[in-house]
């Protein structure tokens, strides 16, 4: 048992359970707080998966970004230090039933399922592989997808300003 | 215990994945909501990556979608916090039992 | 063979005009699309009278016949081998000219509605329906297809409802325009019915093909359509009796012609056009058009044609004594001289001398063309003067109106058949043909040739003689150059459109047909005529009581003579009794409880199965993700362990 076993199930753990806090807790701030934690626990098995690249953007768009934006919207629309109002007792049980049979669905075709790896030698993931084939225009390269993806932020970006305006007041 | 490979990363992001499932269904708050919804898009990613990583690792397909995925979902927050903030804003509450007007 | 494309534009020109005048012309042509219509008619007019001419004088001879010549033939619908609905281009003698009639008087009645409509707030409309009945009356005439008659015909039919009811603020035309639609669709489906026997049997909806099938013995198509047979009937008169239903309701025959006095509700002009020259006379023409078929194939059919002309002739003569609008007097003039045309082909036969009656109906269509649209726009004048129909709002006009004055009488001794004007020539040869070859029928012509120079001239008597004219309010005139030049084209035609040789150029066979003139024979009509015309100078001349007296004296007669013999009646009784009673109230029972029943069960239905489902609708966010989840779950379940 390497110490990089080790690692990964304590990042396993980490990431695990305070998902399960985070959907579980009765307050409101604790749970964004949680959601960071689990977000990190996932960057940290990018990091273990030797994925450099994608951990960083994990951390700094998820971590640095939506967490951020989340502990602001939590400040905008509430007290951050009240309780959450409780969901029904029968729907929990049944929310947790469903989760509970998907979990054990997907698991179980999870292990009938036999996956084959390629045999192909191996790419490096590194930035400049990945900065190439993002770019790239020929076959696989990812440019038009890029291009989309820089639309979509862009309508997004229009989007919210127009949603989140204040509408004047009409009666004036 | 045993050397992690595919299957711990599966279980990983399968049990993400339900657990924001649960979230989404248990909770009533807007916001953490948006959460659940975040840890499931955050099991697809793991999902991809860990494809990637164990079974095509000649290619890096896996990643890009990682990426991608990762922007929407930027893009996506961004636009529920605003809608939130709306709905705040008109109803005073960002309860989903308050948000039932949709139905209309 | 002539150039197809000029005969093409003569009634393409006034569709032109239609939809331009219709589309633009109330935002762009208010007040210039009278001459814009009556410009493009005026094109039409030259290139008619152009192919008329080059049609009997220069290529549609072969060997002293006059040919049926088809320059254009489209091809539009094809059913079958052989059965197909074409637009094409026919030539003969008829053809060529109704094509001069119709361009001709349409042109007057268009030159005419420059002074009689001016001011009118929907002038550009008024022209874009003159230009549609104008291209639909041409199209009409020049059909090669029976079937593109038909299309034609329902055409004819609208533009005539839609002129019928111009002036659709007046209750009285809208009832009249409905009545007019009714009535000939009504025959229009005789006409229907017969165009499909004649063409099932024939295999043929071409005219030329059809009209050779059906007139020679031996072919397959004449032998089904004689065996075939209803009623003791064979089929083939059947056909020709349908078609000559729809004739009969386009041509105002009794009795089918109560819409025809209420069709006088449309402007004046409309009516000249219309309802006494063009439209009305469609009848004739499509009697015609079919009639070797008639006289060839089937004696019986063409029977029914000349008596039910000759009953119109002398009901439509008999009410028209009666009347006191001046239009309705016009009107039934108008059918009594159908009924003459009609009953002129009836006693025709095919080919040669006995063809005699196809030419004198054809050239008393032509003749009555030429002074019934004269009578109508000069009544018109009359009308524009007075602002009245009634004839007791007239007297003594001859002093104000001196040129309608003329043309007016001139149009009455015409049709009076007074020699030597144009009514003379062809009414001679309609009761010639009639002597020949059926006396009952002459002498029902003859009575009713006296009563129309009767009523005739007691109209124009009580509009230009009698009682001293009182004419109050402005006097402004006759109604120019516009109202006059028409009167006074068309007077001229009527004194000397008799004098041309007519079966020289139209007889039932393409052959020249010298019409000899007998003297000794002219002098009853002629007589009786002059007698019609000295009782009603004797009655109206100047203001009197014999009328009265006369009319008390046959009390019950006049009675049912001005009352138009009840037929109107007796058709509400039909209507309004019978049909509703009978056919309405069951069929409005049904609508209600069972097809209404029908209906609100399954509105209900739907009601109560969303009052079920509505529940689901809740607007929860987290129970659609719920049922999402759930319903996902199933189906991969499904998926996974059912369908392998």
């Amino acid at each position: 048992m390497s110490g990089s076993t080790v690692i990964f199930y304590l990042l396993a753990a980490l990431t695990l359970v305070s998902a399960l806090l985070a959907v579980t807790t009765r307050m409101i701030f604790r749970a964004a707080i949680y959601l960071l934690f689990s977000l990190i626990g996932i960057a940290g098995i990018y990091f273990w998966l030797q994925y450099e690249f994608i951990a960083a953007v994990q951390i700094v768009v998820y971590v640095g970004g939506i967490v951020v934006l989340i502990i602001f919207s939590i400040f905008l629309t509430q007290q951050a230090g009240e309780q959450l109002s409780k969901q029904k007792l029968g729907r929990q049980l049944f929310a947790a039933l469903a989760a509970f049979c998907g979990l054990a669905l997907v698991m179980l075709q999870l292990a009938q399922h036999a996956f084959v790896e390629t045999g192909n030698k191996a790419i490096e993931p590194t930035v400049a592989n990945i900065g190439n084939q993002m770019l790239g225009v020929d076959e696989g390269g990812y440019s038009l997808p890029f291009e989309v993806v820089s639309m979509l932020l862009l309508a997004a970006l229009i989007g919210c300003i127009v949603i989140a305006l204040k509408s004047k007041p009409e009666t004036e | 215990m045993i050397e992690p490979g595919l299957y711990h990363m599966l279980f990983i992001s399968t049990t993400l994945f339900f657990i924001g499932v649960y979230g989404f269904f248990t909770r009533r708050n807007l916001v953490t909501m948006l959460m659940s919804v975040e840890l499931i898009l955050n099991s697809v990613n793991l999902n991809f990556i860990a494809f990637n990583k164990y079974l095509w690792y000649d290619k890096m397909d896996g990643l890009f979608f990682t990426i991608f995925i990762i922007a929407i979902a930027a893009a996506e927050a961004a636009v529920a916090i605003a809608i939130i903030i709306n709905l705040y804003r008109s109803h005073k509450s960002i309860d989903v039992e308050n948000a039932e007007d949709l139905k209309y | 063979m002539p150039n197809a494309t000029y005969i093409a534009l003569i009634p393409l020109l006034p569709l032109a005009g239609f939809l331009m005048l219709g589309i633009f012309g109330r935002k762009y042509f208010k007040n210039t699309s009278g001459i814009i219509g009556t410009t493009l008619l005026l094109v039409s007019t030259v290139l008619a009278l152009y192919t008329a001419y080059g049609y009997f004088f220069e290529y549609g001879k072969v060997d002293g016949i006059y040919q049926k010549l088809v320059p254009l033939k489209y091809t539009w619908l094809q059913f079958s081998e052989g059965v197909s609905i074409d637009m094409g281009i026919i030539l003969d003698p008829i053809s060529a000219m109704m094509l001069v009639v119709v361009t001709f008087i349409s042109l007057m009645v268009h030159i005419y509605s420059l002074g009689y409509m001016k001011g009118d707030e929907r002038f550009p409309v008024y022209y874009a329906f003159l230009g549609l009945f104008t291209f639909s009356m041409l199209g009409l005439v020049v059909s090669s297809n029976i079937f593109q008659i038909y299309i034609f015909w329902e055409l004819v039919g609208v533009s005539s409802f839609l002129l019928i009811g111009y002036y659709y603020d007046k209750p009285s035309a809208v009832a009249a325009c409905k009545k007019a639609f009714i009535v000939t669709r009504f025959a229009d489906v005789g006409f229907l019915i017969g165009i499909l026997i004649l063409s099932f049997h024939s295999g043929t909806l071409d005219f030329n093909t059809l009209i050779a099938t059906l007139t020679s013995p031996e072919t397959a198509g004449y032998k089904s359509a004689a065996a075939a047979s209803f009623i003791g009937v064979s089929a083939l008169t059947w056909g020709l009796a349908l078609v000559f239903i729809g004739g009969a309701g386009k041509s105002a025959m009794f009795p089918l012609h109560i819409w025809l006095p209420d069709a006088m509700e449309g402007p004046t002009p409309v009516s000249a056009l219309i309802h006494a020259a063009t439209m009305v006379v469609a009848g004739v023409f499509l009697v015609a058009r079919l009639f070797p078929v008639f006289a060839i194939s089937s004696p019986n059919a063409l029977s029914l044609v000349g008596y039910v002309g000759a009953i119109s002739a002398l009901i439509a003569a008999l009410i028209a004594c009666t009347q006191t609008d001046i239009k309705r007097v016009l009107a039934y003039s108008t059918m009594s001289q159908i009924g003459y045309m009609m009953f002129a082909l009836g006693v025709s036969k095919y080919g040669g001398e006995d063809g005699l009656g196809f030419t004198a109906s054809m050239f008393h269509l032509f003749t009555h063309a030429m002074f019934k649209a004269l009578l109508f726009l000069g009544a018109g004048a009359v009308i524009h003067y007075i602002h009245s129909n009634e004839m007791k709002d007239m007297g003594g006009l001859r002093k104000y109106l001196p040129i309608t004055h003329i043309t007016f009488l001139i149009a009455c001794l015409a049709i009076a058949g007074v020699p030597p004007f144009a009514g003379f020539f062809s009414k001679e040869e309609i009761l010639l043909a009639a002597y020949e070859h059926n006396p009952t029928i002459y002498w029902i012509a003859l009575i009713t040739s006296g009563l129309t120079a009767f009523y005739m001239f007691r109209l124009y008597f009580n509009i230009f003689w009698n009682k001293e004219a009182h004419v109050h309010g402005e006097h402004k005139g006759e109604g120019g150059f516009a109202m006059m030049m028409p009167l006074v084209l068309l007077a001229v035609g009527a004194a000397v459109a008799g004098f041309i040789p007519f079966g020289h150029f139209v007889s039932s066979d393409g052959k020249r047909l010298e019409t000899a003139f007998h003297l000794q024979f002219s002098i009853a009509p002629v007589a009786l005529g002059l007698a019609g015309i000295f009782i009603a100078m004797w009655m109206y001349k100047t203001e009197n009581n014999k009328p009265d007296k006369f009319a008390a004296s046959l009390s019950g007669l006049y009675k049912a003579t001005y009352h138009k013999f009840y037929i109107d009646e007796i058709y509400t009784f039909i209507t309004k009794k019978i049909i509703f009673n009978l056919i309405g109230r069951p069929a409005a029972w049904i609508d209600k409880n069972i097809v209404d029943g029908l209906v609100n069960a399954t509105g209900n239905g739907t009601k109560d199965i969303s009052e079920i489902i509505k529940g689901f609708q809740s607007g929860k966010v987290q129970q659609y993700a719920i049922y999402f989840l759930v319903s996902v779950i199933g189906l991969a379940l499904l998926f996974i362990y059912w369908w392998k």
